[in-house]
């Protein structure tokens, strides 16, 4: 447990090594990261709700919806950021491409299973009461779906700090992956810290993401504990 | 162990693959897609570590759905354990995989344990949650029935619980074994196997185009092809949800 002694002090440090004055610092490298997932979830969910939910609200292409969601697990990160860096080079618009690519699938997969799945007579009560299709959409569908909605933005976000930091490996550099793709200048301790580090910032990230969820679902549907769910839930979709 | 001693993308320029003397042209110049590269190296080169790969998978989603099993079974009959094992396994699943694979290496090693106990923990989220919630929507008419019929709580669960699980159990399945191949080309980083490993080489030559490709590629194909097989399995395993019609 030697390691974990030094790779705290690492961080502890700041991500300061002796005789090595140009590498950048932890807090640098992590609001880096953050900065380069941020923008990334961003264009997913500018791309990916609307698309997901309404094709919820049609009730239309669930074969298209729930299988990109699987074909999206499919894809490494690393293979996906390599192909990217082969052909035009890897600067931060390949990765934001590919951070994209990894993180439109489960956005729209849920966003469609969440609308989909709103209780067709609600609706049906809705456009009784004179609501027009913008209102269902807007004020009955949305508020219903917002759990799993954010469910799939979670499980975006994971993937997306998750892969920034695997583009260290395909060369991207300015993130918390550098360090443990460098093991040369950084150390096992260094290495080491760094993990520790991204492992702070995905659980960090996962949590405040879980509180704003809990704070955006309306309260009468906090009792739904299955729609909390965002990886693996919608198991029979999957048939 | 981050690629131990190997100098991580020194090089500033494109550096040209050296296969000695059978270099191709089309090798030469790194053009997009060289079917003779591939075919020279299929054996030496991709081959292994596609089979690599498969049994990094398969052990992981192996004990993976032992332990899941476990856990689900008792959470079934112990219904407070659900919560402590998806919070544990959430943030298990949380931790991005190159970190996940670095903190093992310092208690185990830099070699296959590691990579496993890693890949495993990829995998309990997903099959927990989808053997329990195979288990749970089992009809109560269903159990009452099978009570009725004299069986005991342990026919039931083989003979009744566990075949009406069995959709939502291969669903999970599938889940887990597309992540994990997905996920097991990082296991290079840190043990020096699986179709990570070519994805390395050619990233530190140039990148070479071909290489990455082909890597890249079977690894996707190798998920799919999971994926389908699953899929058939399900179907070989539950006829009755085709006589359903739907």
């Amino acid at each position: 447990m030697h390691e974990f002694v030094k790779a705290f002090e690492f961080i502890g440090r700041d991500g300061a090594i002796s005789g090595q004055p140009a590498l950048p610092s932890l807090v640098h490298l992590a609001l880096e990261t953050l900065k380069v997932g941020a923008i990334g979830v961003a264009i997913s969910v500018v791309i990916a709700v609307p698309v997901g939910v309404w094709l919820g609200h049609v009730h239309r292409g669930s074969f298209f919806a729930i299988n990109l969601g699987n074909i999206g697990r499919a894809l490494p990160s690393l293979a996906v950021l390599a192909i990217g860096d082969a052909f035009l080079g890897l600067g931060l618009t390949v990765v934001e491409v590919a951070l994209v690519i990894l993180a439109v699938p489960p956005i729209i997969t849920n966003s469609y299973l969440g609308v989909d799945g709103v209780d067709r007579d609600l609706v049906d009560a809705a456009r009784g009461m004179g609501m027009s299709e913008r209102e269902i959409l807007t004020r009955v569908e949305l508020p219903l779906a917002t759990a799993l909605i954010f469910a799939g933005i979670r499980t975006a976000a994971v993937f997306v700090i998750s892969t920034t930091t695997i583009a260290s490996l395909a060369g991207f550099s300015g993130t918390l992956g550098d360090p443990i793709a460098n093991e040369t200048s950084y150390h096992f301790a260094g290495v080491l810290g760094a993990a520790i580090c991204v492992a702070a910032l995905a659980l960090a990230v996962e949590g405040v993401l879980a509180l704003v969820q809990r704070g955006l679902t309306p309260r009468g549907l906090r009792v739904a504990r299955d729609a909390e769910v965002g990886l693996g839930a919608p198991a029979p979709g999957l048939t | 162990m981050a690629l131990a001693g190997t100098p991580v993308l020194a090089a500033a320029g494109p550096v040209i693959p050296n296969f000695g003397a059978h270099s191709s042209k089309c090798v030469v110049e790194n053009r997009f897609f060289c079917g003779d590269w591939v075919s020279r190296n299929w054996d030496s080169v991709l081959w292994p570590a596609l089979r690599q790969h498969l049994v990094l998978t398969l052990i992981a989603v192996g004990i993976g759905f032992v332990i899941s099993m476990a856990l689900a079974l008792t959470a079934h009959r112990f219904g407070w354990l659900e919560r402590p094992t998806i919070l544990v396994t959430t943030i298990l699943y949380t931790i991005p995989s190159l970190a996940l694979f670095e903190l093992l290496v310092a208690p185990v090693g830099a070699n296959i344990y590691a990579a496993e106990i890693a890949l495993v923990s990829y995998t309990l989220l997903i099959l927990f949650r989808n053997i329990l919630t195979g288990l749970r929507e089992v009809p109560s008419e269903v159990l009452d029935a099978a009570e009725g019929m004299g069986m005991s709580r342990r026919q039931a669960l083989l003979r009744v619980e566990l075949p009406l699980a069995l959709p939502a159990i291969v669903a999970g399945l599938r889940i887990a074994v597309v992540t994990i191949i997905a996920l097991a080309t990082i296991v290079y980083t840190i043990y020096d196997k699986g179709l990570g490993v070519p994805i390395h080489t050619a990233l530190g030559e140039g990148p070479f185009k071909t290489e990455l490709i082909a890597a890249g590629g079977l690894t996707i194909l190798l998920a799919l092809a999971a994926d389908g097989l699953l899929v058939l399995v399900q179907r070989a395993l539950t006829p009755w949800t085709r006589a359903r019609g739907s």
